[in-house]
């Protein structure tokens, strides 16, 4: 009983970790490598722009929404174990 | 029967959709059959708010439950449409766009700064909130640090954070509320911040959390429409793609393009070189003072003497006299009056900077502290953004811990929808003013500036003078006010005035309803944290919700009084609220359920050293609160305060907590309950 609470727990913490981490990277290299990324071009957009006004909004979406949906899954795993 | 609930609110703002296009459809008939502006103007402000009170009337409630979380029971696809609503203000409804207009790049701090901060709303605070399941935030820290009986200290603390966090915040939006109804509808700037007040107080005064949300619902499907409409034609008509989002990217180009021949123009350098110039002369007077003022005084004077004497016409004199009673009245007036003038006309003559390069800079180091300073409002921003007891306060009104994650999900998801339009936007507009109003004649300019330029007289929103007396508009010549962007695209896709109409209704749509969850914030935190945990705790439920009430209604007149009185400082420092708020909260909540160890004695010396530390950097750096730029470390700007903040009231927890007992069993009991899964029912 306690040890499937502390797998939950470990588990959740893990996956929280991994997108904070997504988050961070994504947040702050959008932004410190703004100036190197200038020249490139994908599809006529330049990166540096296009990453600080739409990409970097577009990967918090996509991390908020892999949370929701495996921390659904890690609960009712954890739930599972404890019935 | 959650699915029945959904089902049917599906379908009542499927018809509410459908009843609005309906309106609008109606509304451009009757212009065209010649109905006069005002009362298009006046239909919206009418419709709209008669629209908030009746949803208000309809779900009136005195149960707490419902009162305060809207009984827990709102499905995620709707608390994320109305915490989208709770979120976008009237500044990111009318200004942010200008905001990117004006400063290109370095505007987009914002952008990602106030959609990064839901990722640390869902992954670190939302969910335990939810699995908490208690009524404010105040609730949460009270009973992680405190206990039974000992949360006093920190609830106190709390709520007094959400108040001075949600008071500068509510006072702007009601003062926008006041703007645009007084821009759109010729009323009184206090009448119209008495008009929307009487929505807000209807709305939230008869249901709370449940009519909030619900008219939340209503409000985010007006902003999104009024936004989304004049974009899309702007759109089609410059890159025959109606998806802003999308066609941007081909105008960027296109943009860069003109930006290069501007730059180039000698014309262009011409008009700047002569606001440089008056610069100088201001920069004369300055050194010159006193003698200056004394030599300036008499100037004027003799000036007036003079037209007097030759009977020049009565235009003339006025014109003279009016120089004489504007002229400022001291040697120390001078000083603040020619300074302003110098900085104004210097910041006239500086050239226009590409609207995609990131970080424009004289050299390498002043690129730096641009890149720094954008970094560090990022973080802020997001910081802030999870600590804002108005938008937390949402995660307890959904049925479930999992629907608390989607609601997030929702929430970011339409609050793109609107956010990602934005910049696009912006660099539209600026396509079309660099390509077709630079460069025009006087004699033609478009229809729409001469409306905007002399709908607010005090401070015009946009202004083109000849100054160089070509007859041909330069950009230098356009003095551009970054709210004029949202509230003329309509004209200037050549829509016609129904939809500038629509537009206004979205920008007071977007200000009533942050307005409401704000106030709904402030007046929980007295009503329940003050008055029922600490006064009163045997206070029956009918008597905690009518204390509520009475609370909203007192908090409503304050900050609506406080409005009317058109404080400028005030509306300055609500940047400032985010790193306050980010600075004073955010470590004891996120700490507070992931570190155990967390005690009372180290949340309270982590909220007050956040606190003082953001407070400090903003009195020694903030030219308002009367500190200067000398004061700035790394030279950081006083609206990123939290910078230092977060992190000093981060390690006064730490160490605290670490050098004290650690907590109670009861805040054990608490930290395993809220880490752990929910049954589902």
């Amino acid at each position: 009983m306690a040890d499937a609470r502390e797998r939950h727990w470990l588990r959740t913490r893990k996956m929280t970790l991994w997108l904070l981490g997504v988050w961070l990277t994504t947040s702050f290299c959008a932004v410190f490598f703004a100036r190197e990324l200038t020249g490139l071009s994908i599809f006529g957009w330049p990166v540096s722009f296009y990453l600080a006004a739409q990409g970097a909004s577009l990967v918090y979406l996509a991390i908020i929404g892999l949370y929701a949906w495996r921390m659904r899954r890690i609960d009712s795993a954890a739930l599972e174990e404890n019935s | 029967m959650k699915r029945s609930l959904f089902a049917r609110l599906s379908r009542y703002y499927l018809l509410f959709a459908l009843g609005f296009a309906c309106f609008l459809v109606a509304l451009a008939v009757l212009e065209k059959e010649g109905m006069p502006r005002v009362w298009i103007g006046y239909m919206f402000m009418f419709a709209t708010i008669v629209l908030y009170a009746s949803i208000g009337v309809l779900s009136r409630t005195s149960n707490v439950a419902e009162y305060y979380v809207a009984g827990r029971r709102v499905p995620a696809l709707y608390n994320g449409m109305a915490t989208a609503a709770d979120w976008i203000s009237a500044a990111s409804f009318i200004s942010l766009a200008g905001g990117l207009y004006l400063h290109g790049f370095d505007g987009l701090a914002y952008i990602m700064g106030w959609t990064g901060g839901y990722c640390l709303v869902a992954l670190l605070i939302a969910p335990y909130l939810r699995r908490f399941g208690q009524y404010t935030i105040p609730d949460f820290l009270a009973a992680r640090y405190g206990g039974e009986r000992h949360g006093r200290t920190v609830r106190l603390m709390a709520v007094a954070a959400t108040i001075i966090v949600s008071f500068t915040y509510v006072v702007a939006q009601i003062y926008a509320v006041g703007l645009i109804a007084s821009r759109f509808t010729g009323v009184d700037f206090s009448v119209g911040i008495f008009l929307g007040l009487a929505s807000i107080l209807v709305c939230s005064f008869l249901g709370g959390m449940r009519a909030i949300t619900w008219t939340q619902v209503a409000q985010y499907i007006i902003i999104l429409v009024a936004f989304l409409i004049p974009a899309m034609w702007l759109s089609a008509k410059h890159s025959d793609n109606p998806v802003p989002q999308v066609a941007y990217g081909k105008l960027l180009p296109k943009l860069g393009e003109r930006e290069a021949v501007l730059l180039a123009d000698p014309r262009e350098k011409e008009v700047r070189d002569i606001y440089r110039q008056r610069a100088t002369e201001f920069q004369a007077r300055l050194d010159g003072l006193p003698a200056s003022w004394e030599a300036g005084r008499s100037q004027v004077q003799h000036d007036l003497e003079r037209v007097r004497l030759r009977n020049a016409s009565l235009l003339e004199i006025r014109k003279a006299e009016r120089a004489l009673i504007a002229y400022p009245k001291n040697a120390e007036d001078a000083e603040t009056v020619w300074a302003e003038q110098r900085d104004f006309n210097l910041a006239r003559a500086r050239q226009l900077s590409p609207h995609a390069v990131p970080f424009p800079g004289k050299d390498r180091q002043q690129s730096d502290i641009k890149r720094n300073n954008f970094l560090a409002l990022v973080f802020c921003l997001m910081i802030g953004t999870a600590a804002l007891p108005h938008i937390l306060m949402r995660s307890y009104t959904t049925p479930s811990v999992h629907e608390t994650r989607v609601s997030v999900f929702w929430t970011l998801f339409f609050i793109l929808l609107i956010y990602l339009t934005i910049p696009a936007l912006a660099v539209l507009v600026k396509y079309d003013i660099y390509s077709a109003l630079a460069g025009t004649d006087f004699s033609r300019l478009p229809t729409w500036v001469s409306y905007w330029a002399n709908v607010d007289k005090a401070n015009p929103l946009i202004s083109i003078t000849d100054v160089n007396g070509d007859g041909i508009v330069q950009l230098a010549e356009i003095a551009i006010d970054g709210d004029v962007l949202v509230l003329a695209t309509p004209e200037i896709a050549g829509l016609p005035y129904v939809i500038s109409g629509l537009v206004a209704a979205g920008g007071l749509a977007a200000a009533l309803s942050t307005a409401d969850g704000l106030l709904l914030a402030i007046s929980n935190a007295l009503s329940h944290d003050i008055y029922y945990k600490l006064v009163d705790p045997r206070a029956s439920t009918q008597k905690r919700v009518t204390i509520s009430k009475l609370l909203l209604l007192g908090v409503a007149f304050i900050a609506a009084y406080a409005a009317s009185t058109k404080p400028g400082d005030i509306l300055s420092l609500v940047g400032a609220a985010f790193s306050l708020a980010a600075s004073t909260m955010f470590p004891a909540l996120v700490l507070g359920v992931f570190w155990r160890r967390a005690n009372r004695q180290g949340a309270v010396a982590g909220m007050v050293a956040g606190f003082l530390v953001c407070l400090f950097y903003m009195l020694r750096t903030n030219p308002i609160l009367g500190g200067g730029a000398a004061g700035q470390w790394f030279n950081i700007a006083p609206i990123s305060a939290g910078v230092f903040g977060v992190p000093a009231g981060m390690l006064a927890l730490v160490l605290v907590s670490w050098f004290t007992p650690p907590p109670e069993s009861d805040a054990e009991a608490l930290i395993d309950t809220i880490r752990s899964p929910e049954n589902r029912a």
